[in-house]
C-alpha cells in the first residue's frame, strides 16, 4: 500500500506529497452517505489553474476528480477541515458561479460551475453548509458514526494508573486520589489525580475553591531520581484585594517539602506579567511572594489565544497560496509565529532546566491552566522524559496532558461549527505540535516518530473522523461511541517510525531556543505548494538502508543456521568456529 | 550593592608584585601559593557568592610559576617549517568567549610570520578530534584576521600612533571565530610590541613575498604539485598552447575554425573560452548563441562584499546579551543584508543558463566585465547541476581547479591578503561555496562530499600556505613561483595545493569529508546514461567588454563581430536587449522549467535543479554558527543523524563481510544503499553522539556544562502593540466585549 500511496501522492496536487494524507486509507464506506454528485464543476487550483471535473460531497468528505489530466487529479478533503464556506460574487457575465472554502489546514479552495440550473448551485452550497457544519445544523459529527474496526482499541493506549505507576507513583510523598471520580471537585480535570500524601481530600476541596475553575495543583511528572516534580494548575483567585488562602499556601508548601533536594519552589506563570496583573480585576491573579514563602514567581510572557489566532491568520496570508520570494524572512517575521514558538519553547526549557539542573519542583499555570499550561507542561515532559518521545509515549502524553486535563478541543477547533469568527478558536495545540517538530529538527535521532506522525495528528485534529479530539474534557468525551486515532496509527506503526531513532532514554533534551535554529515547518504549512515538496524525502533513503540491513541480517542468520546444522551433522569438533561470534546488531547507542 | 568580585580583582592586582616577590626564593612554592590562595579566597567569599569561580581563573598556580621561571615565557606553539616568531607577550588573558563574567585563561600571545597564536598556560585537556595540523584552535593565520577592535570596540586600522595600545583587543576572524584578549596584565613593553606587531602584520599592506607560503615552501620538500587534469576533447576543437594572454590558463579550448592568429587579436581583452561541454555527436551544429551579461543582472563584486559584511556581523558574537537581543530581529536582519538573496540570484542565473542549454539547445555565452568573478560562479554552478561528475570529491576539485584557478579568478585580489587599497576585496568564491551548499542541502545524496568539506574549503582560502588561493591567475602563479625558487630557474617553487588535505588533516579527520549517504552511480547504467545526456551543451565565458561596443575603441567592434560570426551567433537574447533581469517573465520561465523538472522521477546522477522559493534558501548553519556557544545543540544537530547512519552503514558492511566470508554474494543490487568503503563511522562511533553537538566537528564539548542557554531578553520587543483590537489584553475565554 505504501508505494501506491506515494505514487498517487506524487501526482495528486492537493494531497501533501511528502506523506500520504487523510482519506487515503480505506474506511467503511457504508457509514459514508453520498449526498451529492455534480459534474462539470471547475476547481480553480492556485498552482495549476482551472480543472474541470466531478464533485462529490458525502457526510464525511468532499471529493473532486478531474480526468482530463494524466494522471487524474484528485482532491479529497474531510469536511471537518472546512472552517468557512462562502459564495464569491453573484453570477458572472459568463454565467459562472463560484464559492470558496476556507480550510483550517492552511489552504483555501475555490470551485465554480456554470449556472445551468440555479437549483444545482444552491444545492452544492447548501449541502456543503449543512455537512461541513453538522453541529450548527443539529446533525451528528461523523466521528460518532464512523465504525471502522481496527486490530487495537486505541482508547486503551492511555491508562492513568499505569502511567503514574511507570513514574513510580504512588510513593511515600504522593498519593493517587479518587476525589474527582465523578468530576465533582473539578469537571474539567481527569478522574485520577496525584496529590501530596499529607493533604486529605477535604483540604483539596478548599484549595479548589481558591483556584480558577477548581483546577487545583496536581502532579504531572516526577523526576525518577531527584523527586522534583512538574505540577500544573490554574491561577489563584487573588483578586484586587489580594485574597489569600491558608490551604493553598500550605498545599504548595507541602509540594515543595515532598522534594527533599530543594528548599525552593518555582511558580511559572505562562502569561506576560501585565496580563497576569490585569486578571486581578476579574478575581484572578498570581501568587504573591509574600504569601508563598520560598516560592519564586516567574512570568514566561506567552501571549493569549487571541494573539496566537491572529498570528496564524497572518502566517496563512504569507504562505498561501504563493510565497513572495524577495521578502520572505521579513514577511515571516511580521507574523510573529516563530516568535511565539520561541517563547513557548523557552518557557518549557526553563521549566525543564529547573527540574533537571536545579532539582527543584515547579508549578505551572496560566489563567485557566488548559492552554499555555498544557503546552508548557507537556513540552517540558518531552524534554525530560525519553518515554514521551516514543510513538506510544507521545500518545500517552497527549491523552494525559491535553485530553484528560481538559484542553478545550471542541471550542479551540470549533468542530462542525459554522461560527468561524468564534473568539474561542485558537491554534494552541498546533503550536504545541510545531514546538515538538522544532525539537525533532534539532534532535533528529531522539524521537521514535517521524514528521508524518505529527502531520497525521494535525490532519485528524480537524478531520472529525476519530473521537480523540472531540469534546472539551474527559467528562464529556464518550469513548465507546468513537474510534480513537491511536487505533489507526498503531495499526501501521512502520509508517510513523523514524528510521534513525536512537533510544537514549535517560537523556534530557535541551533545545536551542534561538531564532537561528527555529524554522517554519514547510512540510506542514506550505505543503500544498507543489514547488516546496522534495522529490524524494530523505527518510526514504534511511528506510532503504534499514531494509538493506535487515536483509543482510536475515541472510547471515540463515547461513549461521546452515553452518551450525552442517557442523552438527558432520559431528566435527570445530565447535567454536569464528563465524559463530557474530556481534549482535546494535540498535541502541 | 557591594560587589565582591570587583574588590577581589583589585586586591589581586595590587598584590601582584608582592606575591611574586614572596614566591621568588621560596623553596616550597606550592605551599606558599596555597597560603596566598587561601587568604585571598577567604577574602573573596566574604564579598559575594559568585566570587569563587571568578577568582580561581585569575590566579592559577601555573601563573605564579610562570612569573617566576622566565624560561616558560619562551613557550611557543610547534612552529611550522619556515615559521619565525616576530614578537610575543606573556600573561595575556584570553577571555572565555561564552562567558559574560570576564573570565579567561592566561597565556602567551605570539605573532609569527604565519599566525597570531595564543599558548595557554594551562595544559590542554582533550585532544581535538578534528585537529588542523597547520593551526590550532587558538591560532589565527595572519590572512584569516578580519578586523581588530580596541577598547570600546573601536576599529583599529593600520598606521596608528605609536606607544599606544588598548587594554582589550578583539580579533574577528574570517572563519568567524572571535578572540578577546586583555593586554593589561602584561608588561607594558611587551603589550605595546605585540599589539603593534599584530596590527602591522595583519592589517598593513605587504608584498606577496611576505606571505607565509614562500618561506614555508622553501623549508619543506613538498612532493609534486597538482597537475591539471587533461580530459581529451573531440577533434573539432584545437588546443591552444601559447601564452597568449597572461590571464588565461595554459590550455584552453576554442572552436577549431578559430585560428591561433585570430586569438592573438584578443590579447589583453579576454576571449571566449569553452569552459565545459559534453560529448556530442553533432558538434558542428552550432545553431545559435545566447549571450548572458552577468554585469547587468547580478550584483557587482562590491555589492557582494557589502552584503556579506553585513551578514557576517550576525555571527561575530562577543557578547551573549547582544546575541539574544539580535535574535528578536533575526529574520528581518537576514532579509535586510541581502546575502541570501544574492545566493538565490546566482542560483537562478545558473538555472536560466541550464534551461537554455537543456530546453532550447542553444549555446550560452556568459559575459562579465573582467570575466572571472560571477562568470566563475555561474559557469561552475551550471556544470554542477548538469554533470554528476562534479558532485564527486575529485570532480569538484577539478571543477574549482578548472573554473576558478585556471579560469583566472583573482584569488589574491579578492581575498586581499596583501591589504592593498586599490584591490577590490570580495568573497566571490565563498558565494560559490554557499550556492553549492544550498544545492547540497536540497539534494544530499547527489553529493559525494559533505558539508564539512565545504566549510573546511571555505576556511582554507584564508590559510596562506596553498598555492591554489594565492594568485590571480595561472601566469601570475607560474612567474612568481619561478622567480621565488631558490634553486635553478627550471624548477619552480613547489607549494602544496589545498587539495592535498593531508597537509591540514589526518586520515581520520578526512573521513568526515565524505557524505555517507552518497548514492554512487550504478555501474550498469553508464552506457545508457551517455546517450541520455543533453546534446550539445557549451558554455563560454567572455568579458562583456568584448561584446559591448565602446565608442572610443571602434576597432574592437569588428573583432567582436568577427567572433560572433565564427561562433554562429544568429540572434541576441532578450537578456541582451533588456538588462533588467528580474522581470517577472524570466523568473516565471525558470519556475516552469523547475516545475517540469520536478515532476520527472528524481535521478541523482542526472540534472539537478535547486528550489529557489523563500524557505528553501537557508543559512549555512555549520559554517556560521559553529563557534557560538549559545546555539550549540548538545546531543543533537546533523551529527546525530550522521552518526546513526554511519552506525547502520558500518553494520551493513560488517554483515556484507560476513556473507562474503561465507562465499556468498548478495544477488539483489540494492540501489542507493551501497555502503561506502570508508565513512565517518569510525570517527563518530568512537564517541557517544550524546556528547556531540551541532557544531561538530569544529568544537568539542569538553568545556561545556550541560546546561541550556536561556535567552536573556525574551519579550523586550513590542511585537503585540498595534494589533487590531488589542488582542493581547483580552481575556482568554471571553468574547470581544471583555476587554481588560
Amino acid at each position: 500500500m505504501g508505494a501506491n500511496v506515494r505514487k498517487r501522492a506524487r501526482h495528486g496536487y492537493v494531497t501533501p506529497l511528502l506523506w500520504p494524507s487523510i482519506g487515503y486509507f480505506e474506511f467503511n464506506v457504508m457509514t459514508c452517505l453520498n449526498l451529492l454528485t455534480a459534474k462539470d464543476v471547475t476547481y480553480i487550483c492556485p498552482y495549476i489553474g482551472a480543472l474541470r471535473g466531478t464533485l462529490t460531497v458525502t457526510n464525511y468528505r468532499l471529493f473532486f476528480k478531474c480526468m482530463d489530466r494524466e494522471p487524474a487529479f484528485v482532491l479529497d478533503l474531510p469536511l471537518g477541515v472546512v472552517s468557512r464556506v462562502e459564495k464569491i460574487g453573484g453570477a458572472s457575465s459568463r454565467g459562472e458561479v463560484s464559492y470558496g472554502l476556507a480550510c483550517k489546514d492552511i489552504r483555501n479552495l475555490r470551485f465554480a460551475h456554470k449556472q445551468m440550473e440555479d437549483s444545482l448551485r444552491k444545492s452544492i452550497f447548501e449541502i456543503l453548509m449543512k455537512c461541513a457544519f453538522p453541529v450548527s445544523n443539529g446533525l451528528t459529527i461523523f466521528a460518532f458514526e464512523y465504525g471502522q474496526v481496527y486490530p487495537e482499541n486505541g482508547w486503551k493506549v492511555y491508562d492513568a494508573q499505569a502511567e503514574y505507576k511507570r513514574q513510580g507513583l504512588p510513593n511515600e510523598s504522593w498519593r493517587i486520589t479518587k476525589v474527582n471520580d465523578h468530576y465533582e471537585l473539578c469537571d474539567t480535570y481527569p478522574s485520577t489525580l496525584v496529590v501530596p500524601v499529607n493533604i486529605p481530600d477535604e483540604e483539596l476541596k478548599r484549595v479548589a475553591a481558591f483556584r480558577a475553575k477548581g483546577r487545583i495543583p496536581v502532579l504531572s511528572w516526577i523526576h525518577p531520581e531527584s523527586q522534583a516534580t512538574v505540577i500544573r494548575c490554574s491561577q489563584p483567585m487573588v483578586g484586587v484585594n489580594g485574597k489569600r488562602s491558608k490551604d493553598d499556601e500550605k498545599y504548595l508548601q507541602t509540594i515543595m517539602d515532598a522534594n527533599a533536594q530543594s528548599h525552593k519552589l518555582f511558580i511559572f506563570d505562562a502569561r506576560p506579567s501585565v496580563n497576569a496583573a490585569a486578571n486581578k480585576m476579574k478575581g484572578g491573579g498570581y501568587e504573591s511572594e509574600d504569601a508563598y514563602q520560598n516560592a519564586e514567581l516567574v512570568f514566561l510572557d506567552i501571549h493569549n489565544i487571541h494573539v496566537m489566532r491572529e498570528s496564524l491568520r497572518k502566517l496563512k496570508e504569507v504562505v498561501y497560496p504563493n510565497i513572495e520570494e524577495s521578502h520572505w524572512f521579513s514577511n515571516l517575521e511580521s507574523t510573529h509565529w516563530l516568535e511565539h514558538i520561541k517563547l513557548i519553547l523557552a518557557g518549557a526549557l526553563r521549566i525543564a532546566d529547573k527540574v533537571e539542573s536545579g532539582k527543584t519542583s515547579v508549578v505551572v499555570h496560566c489563567s485557566d491552566g488548559w492552554d499555555r499550561t498544557a503546552q508548557l507542561a507537556s513540552l517540558a515532559m518531552v524534554m525530560l522524559d525519553g518515554h514521551y518521545r516514543t510513538i506510544r509515549g507521545f500518545q500517552v502524553l497527549l491523552e494525559k496532558e491535553w485530553l484528560s486535563f481538559g484542553h478545550r478541543f471542541q471550542l479551540r477547533i470549533g468542530h462542525g461549527d459554522k461560527n468561524h469568527t468564534d473568539a474561542d478558536r485558537s491554534p494552541v495545540f498546533l503550536q504545541f505540535i510545531d514546538c515538538v517538530w522544532q525539537m525533532t529538527r534539532q534532535f533528529p535521532a531522539a524521537f521514535e516518530f517521524n514528521e508524518y506522525f505529527l502531520i497525521t495528528i494535525l490532519d485528524h485534529l480537524y478531520s472529525c473522523l476519530f473521537g480523540t479530539f472531540m469534546c472539551n474534557s474527559e467528562q464529556q468525551r464518550v469513548k465507546e461511541k468513537t474510534v480513537s486515532l491511536w487505533a489507526y496509527i498503531n495499526s501501521q506503526p512502520e509508517e510513523f517510525t523514524n528510521p534513525l531513532y536512537v533510544n537514549y532514554s535517560n537523556h534530557v533534551l535541551f533545545p536551542v531556543v534561538s531564532m537561528r535554529h527555529l524554522e517554519l515547518w514547510v512540510g506542514y504549512y506550505i505543503r500544498w505548494n507543489p514547488r516546496m515538496r522534495p522529490q524524494e524525502p530523505v527518510h526514504q533513503r534511511y528506510k532503504e538502508l534499514l531494509a538493506k540491513r535487515a536483509e543482510l541480517q536475515k541472510r547471515v542468520e540463515e547461513l549461521q543456521r546452515e553452518v551450525t546444522n552442517r557442523s552438527a551433522s558432520s559431528s566435527s569438533e570445530r565447535a567454536g568456529s569464528p563465524t559463530r561470534s557474530i556481534t549482535p546488531v546494535q540498535t541502541f547507542v | 550593592m557591594f560587589d565582591g568580585r570587583v574588590l577581589l580583582k583589585q586586591v589581586i592586582l595590587l598584590f601582584w608584585p608582592l606575591i611574586s616577590t614572596w614566591v621568588q626564593g621560596a623553596e616550597k612554592i606550592d605551599s606558599c601559593q596555597l597560603q596566598v590562595l587561601e587568604m585571598l579566597s577567604s577574602l573573596g567569599s566574604a564579598g559575594g557568592k559568585s566570587a569563587k569561580p571568578s577568582f580561581v581563573s585569575y590566579v592559577t598556580p601555573e601563573e605564579i610559576k610562570s612569573e617566576k621561571e622566565p624560561s616558560r615565557k619562551e613557550k611557543h606553539p610547534d612552529l611550522l617549517p619556515g615559521e619565525v616568531v616576530f614578537c610575543s607577550a606573556s600573561t595575556v588573558l584570553k577571555y572565555t568567549q561564552d562567558d559574560l563574567s570576564q573570565r579567561g585563561v592566561f597565556g602567551v600571545l605570539l605573532c609569527t610570520n604565519f599566525r597570531v597564536s595564543f599558548v595557554s598556560d594551562e595544559e590542554p585537556t582533550e585532544e581535538m578530534l578534528f585537529k588542523n595540523k597547520l593551526y590550532g584552535e587558538n591560532d589565527i593565520p595572519l590572512s584569516c584576521v578580519d578586523n581588530i577592535y580596541g577598547d570600546k570596540r573601536k576599529l583599529i586600522t593600520g598606521g596608528l600612533v605609536k606607544n599606544k595600545y588598548p587594554s582589550k583587543m578583539i580579533i574577528h576572524c574570517k572563519d568567524l571565530r572571535v578572540f578577546q584578549f586583555s593586554l593589561s596584565f602584561s608588561k607594558e613593553e611587551d603589550a605595546k610590541k605585540i599589539f603593534q606587531g599584530i596590527v602591522h602584520h595583519c592589517l598593513e599592506p605587504k608584498s606577496l613575498r611576505c606571505l607565509f607560503a614562500f618561506s614555508y615552501c622553501e623549508n619543506t620538500s613538498y612532493p609534486g604539485s597538482y597537475t591539471v587534469e587533461n580530459t581529451s576533447y573531440p577533434g573539432s576543437y584545437s588546443y591552444c598552447r601559447e601564452h597568449l594572454v597572461s590571464r588565461l590558463p595554459q590550455y584552453f579550448i576554442v572552436p577549431k575554425n578559430v585560428s591561433d592568429e585570430d586569438l592573438t587579436k584578443y590579447q589583453g581583452k579576454g576571449l571566449p573560452v569553452c569552459v565545459g561541454f559534453y560529448l556530442s555527436l553533432a558538434h558542428n551544429h552550432l545553431y545559435s548563441v545566447k549571450t548572458e551579461d552577468l554585469s547587468d543582472t547580478l550584483p557587482t563584486v562590491q555589492d557582494i562584499l557589502l552584503s556579506y559584511n553585513k551578514f557576517k556581523q550576525f555571527f561575530l558574537i562577543d557578547n551573549t546579551t547582544e546575541f539574544w537581543m539580535s535574535d528578536m530581529k533575526w529574520f528581518s536582519s537576514l532579509d535586510n543584508c541581502g546575502w541570501l538573496d544574492i545566493i538565490r540570484q546566482c542560483l537562478q542565473k545558473a538555472v536560466e543558463v541550464v534551461e537554455s542549454l537543456e530546453k532550447e539547445n542553444t549555446n550560452v555565452l556568459i559575459m562579465e566585465e573582467g570575466g572571472s568573478d560571477l562568470c566563475c560562479v555561474v559557469s561552475s554552478l551550471v556544470q554542477l547541476m548538469l554533470d554528476p561528475y562534479y558532485r564527486t570529491l575529485l570532480g569538484f576539485q577539478s571543477l574549482v581547479q578548472k573554473e576558478w584557478v585556471a579560469g583566472g579568478h583573482a584569488f589574491l585580489d579578492r581575498s586581499n591578503h596583501l591589504h592593498l587599497k586599490d584591490k577590490v576585496e570580495s568573497p566571490v568564491f565563498l558565494l560559490f561555496l554557499e550556492c553549492v551548499w544550498q544545492l547540497q542541502q536540497q539534494h544530499g545524496p547527489a553529493f559525494q562530499f559533505s558539508e564539512t568539506y565545504l566549510t573546511v574549503l571555505s576556511d582554507s582560502v584564508h590559510v596562506p600556505v596553498f598555492t591554489t588561493f594565492l594568485f590571480n591567475n595561472d601566469g601570475h602563479r607560474d612567474s612568481l613561483l619561478r622567480a621565488e625558487s631558490p634553486h635553478t630557474q627550471r624548477s619552480p617553487l613547489n607549494c602544496p595545493t589545498v587539495w592535498d588535505w593531508s597537509v591540514q588533516f589526518d586520515c581520520k579527520a578526512q573521513d568526515l569529508f565524505t557524505n555517507p549517504l552518497y548514492t554512487e552511480k550504478p555501474k550498469q547504467d553508464t552506457s545508457v546514461r551517455k546517450s541520455y545526456r543533453p546534446r550539445h551543451l557549451r558554455q563560454l565565458s567572455l568579458p562583456s567588454s568584448a561584446f559591448k561596443t565602446p565608442p572610443k575603441k571602434g576597432f574592437f567592434k569588428d573583432e567582436a563581430d568577427n567572433l560572433k560570426k565564427i561562433l554562429g551567433v544568429k540572434r541576441l537574447s532578450r537578456w541582451m536587449l533588456s538588462p533588467s533581469s528580474d522581470s517577472p517573465q524570466t523568473s516565471s520561465s525558470v519556475r516552469e522549467f523547475y516545475e517540469a523538472w520536478q515532476t520527472k522521477p528524481l535521478d541523482y546522477h542526472g540534472l539537478l535543479l535547486p528550489c529557489l522559493d523563500g524557505p528553501s534558501i537557508r543559512v549555512w548553519m555549520q559554517r556560521y554558527l559553529r563557534w557560538i556557544h549559545d546555539v550549540q545543540i548538545l546531543g543533537g544537530g546533523p551529527v546525530a543523524m550522521l552518526s546513526k547512519v554511519s552506525e547502520i552503514l558500518g553494520e551493513v558492511q560488517e554483515l556484507q563481510r560476513q556473507l562474503d566470508r561465507h562465499g556468498c554474494t548478495l544477488t539483489s543490487n540494492h540501489k542507493g544503499a551501497r555502503p561506502r568503503a570508508k565513512t565517518a563511522a569510525a570517527v563518530i562511533a568512537a564517541r557517544s553522539s550524546v556528547r556531540l553537538s551541532s557544531s561538530f566537528p569544529f568544537v568539542t564539548s569538553r568545556n561545556w556544562a550541560f546546561k541550556p542557554a536561556i535567552p536573556t531578553s525574551l519579550l523586550q520587543s513590542l511585537m503585540v502593540t498595534g494589533m487590531p483590537g488589542n488582542l493581547a489584553d483580552r481575556e482568554d475565554d471571553g468574547g470581544p466585549e471583555s476587554l481588560v
